[in-house]
């Protein structure tokens, strides 16, 4: 299990772009660096629009290839990582889906909010296992 | 020889290499070849011997899938890109 450190800004502009989007799922970016093997830290919190068509939007997500290589070069500019993504589950549990699960990477982080009628309720991490099997909970550590 | 940019989060399988040299007359050849200078790759660009849905590859700035998709001819010189879909549910 990795720790996943982030402020508690960090997590309100998360769980607010959540809301903002609700009854429809929400996304972004997350960029960061690993001090130490079992740590990663997140850097920079970065929403971006969702692109699949609005009557989709209320359970899935996806973000453009032009915003996916923006999200690496600003990494690459500020020295740190592209080191996951974080999307909503409106009205439904912060657990990753078998949707998820097919169109995860391995090695990033996902955050799922769960926001239920409107408003954030929990935000759970989660890492695709090495055989694509099933993702295994990280632990979110709020500082800050 | 052609080179590809590895996506972040598929370096961890690149030994870090952001970008690696390949060899082959095809985009699949050439992923093919990829794959087979990191074997941990595969599972990751391949699901049932086809190039994964959400894997898109660009030579320059070009979508291959507006162009011959995976049997697009590499050039020696060419610069390709692996971009992931993000995407879920």
């Amino acid at each position: 299990m990795m720790i996943i450190r982030l402020t508690t800004e960090q997590l309100t502009t998360i769980e607010a772009h959540g809301e903002s989007t609700y009854p429809n799922e929400g996304a972004g970016f997350l960029l960061g660096h690993i001090p130490d093997p079992d740590t990663l830290l997140i850097e920079v919190v970065l929403p971006v629009e969702n692109k699949r068509e609005t009557e989709a939007q209320y359970n899935r997500y996806e973000l453009s290839q032009k915003d996916y290589l923006r999200a690496e070069l600003e990494a690459a500019k500020q020295g740190i990582d592209l080191v996951g993504v974080f999307h909503s589950h409106p009205d439904h549990p912060s657990s990753p889906s078998v949707f998820d699960r097919d169109h995860a990477l391995p090695h990033f982080a996902y955050l799922i909010t769960s926001v239920q009628a409107g408003k954030a309720a929990i935000t759970q991490a989660w890492r695709l296992r090495e055989g694509r099997e099933c993702f295994d909970e990280d632990r979110l550590v709020i500082v800050g | 020889m052609a080179s590809i940019r590895i996506p972040a989060p598929l370096r961890a399988y690149t030994d870090g290499n952001e970008h690696v040299t390949i060899s082959g007359r095809t985009v699949d050849e050439g992923l093919r070849d990829l794959a087979g200078q990191y074997p941990a790759l595969e599972k990751h660009l391949f699901t049932d011997g086809k190039l994964r849905s959400f894997v898109n590859v660009f030579i320059g700035e070009e979508d291959i899938r507006f162009l011959d998709g995976v049997d697009t001819p590499v050039k020696e010189d060419d610069r390709l890109m692996i971009i992931p879909s993000i995407a879920g549910g």
